[in-house]
């Protein structure tokens, strides 16, 4: 139990530093633009109750938030995607399976599984975030591309992220 | 009761969604209202501080390039200086002039944080209340306008940039005035439109943008120059793109403007609305 709270204590601080400060200033114009730091949420213990997730995933969203001058946005964002990673995995995991099989990274759960709940879980995240921050319809086509574009980008992100620091379960 | 009580558990994550999307929608709202919150944005002192330190890590990288640019308006204020002017008549006569009295101060300061992919782009510069900035004055770079100052606290004030939906500078291009917009439509950071030209006027591309008498910069301060004029279906003024002197994406060094008339001329016109 101690050992989960340290992992996913260092893991925060590490992504908000490298959203805020590095993946901050990148971006293909304003087309493209990786989001992170949203690994953190996904990759959040199976065992971990909602109430409990809901609130990291708040003051996640907060955190990044209070970095880019945007209250709230990043927060609504994060909130919408703990609410579809709480409905997929119910959908797709037993229930069972939680004890050997801690938490949902590339490692333990294998690539076409993990493609796949990141490419929706990101989806949701931007398309959120983007969409309230336009904040109206006039754009919509735009902003579609921007969404696809961006989602693209940080899924990228993640893949090179587990790939570098998550090891193979050992069965 | 009961039942009610068992539904409420049974469908927790979505009454948890709801609750939470509910808080952060509120805060969205609230915050992007006109007297927004100041103590939850970058002037805060630990982001502030934070952002400061990793900026003074990454400044070294640019050192070249910000190197290249003061030495290159160290020599245009060179040609300035009254040294630097040979002077014919062989007998000079002092004359003190009076006619003429300082109205703008400039204060130099550094960019510790800076956006340009959002959609709405805040500045965060390491001067604040202590150095003299207030809110609303204006900021340029060497070359060109940045933006207004929005927030100031003690050490760090925040600037809402060129480049957000908001910003509205009154420009003039060959004598005519308009209004200096980004973000309707296009998000590069290198052009903004001009607005509220009207479209029997010839704009030729190239033509120099300037800040016209109206806006809080110095009359003159450069903005950019034009990149494509041409006039819109069904609308009598025209449609300028200008492309930006002020690199946004590199901004190392600003100057805040002070108008020292500006006390005076606000409450004369405060006056007006007394009557």
């Amino acid at each position: 139990m101690g050992r989960v709270v340290i992992t996913n204590s260092i893991r925060f601080l590490l992504l908000i530093a490298t959203q805020v400060f590095l993946l901050k200033n990148i971006g293909y114009y304003n087309l493209s633009i990786p989001y992170l730091y949203i690994l953190f949420i996904l990759i959040l213990p199976f065992g971990i109750p909602n109430g409990l997730l809901f609130l990291f995933a708040f003051l996640t969203g907060l955190t990044i938030d209070v970095f880019y001058d945007t209250l709230g946005l990043n927060a609504a964002a994060c909130t919408v995607m703990a609410f579809v990673r709480i409905v997929f995995i119910n959908l797709t995991v037993q229930r069972d399976g939680f004890d050997n099989e801690p938490e949902p990274s590339l490692g333990i759960m294998g690539f076409r599984w993990f493609i796949f709940y990141a490419f929706i879980l990101t989806f949701s995240h931007h398309f959120i975030l983007f969409t309230f921050e336009n904040f109206k319809f006039t754009e919509i086509g735009y902003n579609l591309i921007r969404v696809i574009l961006s989602t693209l980008f940080t899924v990228f992100l993640m893949l090179i992220t587990e790939f570098a620091f998550f090891r193979k379960k050992v069965r | 009761m009961r039942n009610l009580w068992l539904f409420i558990s049974k469908y927790n994550a979505f009454f948890l969604l709801i609750i939470f999307f509910t808080i952060s929608l509120i805060l969205l709202i609230k915050n992007n209202s006109y007297q927004r919150a100041s103590v939850w944005n970058s002037s805060n002192q630990l982001i502030g501080r934070s952002y400061e330190r990793v900026n003074e890590i990454s400044s070294y990288l640019t050192l070249g390039k910000t190197n290249d640019s003061l030495a290159a308006e160290n020599a245009k204020l060179r040609n300035q200086l009254a040294t630097s002017f040979k002077s014919d008549s062989i007998k000079q006569i002092t004359v003190r002039d009076t006619t003429l009295k300082q109205q703008y101060t400039y204060t130099v300061a550094r960019v510790i944080n800076n956006s340009v992919h959002q959609k709405n782009n805040y500045l965060t510069i390491n001067r604040g209340t202590k150095h003299g900035i207030a809110k609303g004055m204006g900021v340029t770079s060497a070359k060109g306008i940045v933006g207004i100052v929005l927030n100031v606290n003690e050490n760090f004030a925040t600037i809402r940039s060129l480049l957000h939906t908001e910003t509205k500078v009154s420009a003039n291009v060959n004598g005519n005035i308009g209004s200096l917009v980004w973000g309707d439509g296009n998000y590069d950071p290198r052009f903004a439109y001009l607005k509220d030209i009207q479209s029997h006027l010839i704009i030729k591309k190239g033509a120099r943008v300037v800040t016209s008498e109206f806006s809080l910069f110095p009359e003159g301060t450069n903005i950019g120059y034009v990149a494509e004029s041409r006039a819109k279906d069904g609308d009598n003024s025209l449609d300028i793109k200008v492309k930006l002197d002020t690199d946004f994406a590199t901004l190392q060094y600003v100057y805040v403007i002070n108008n020292l008339l500006s006390a005076e001329q606000l409450s004369l016109e405060a006056q007006n609305k007394v009557e």
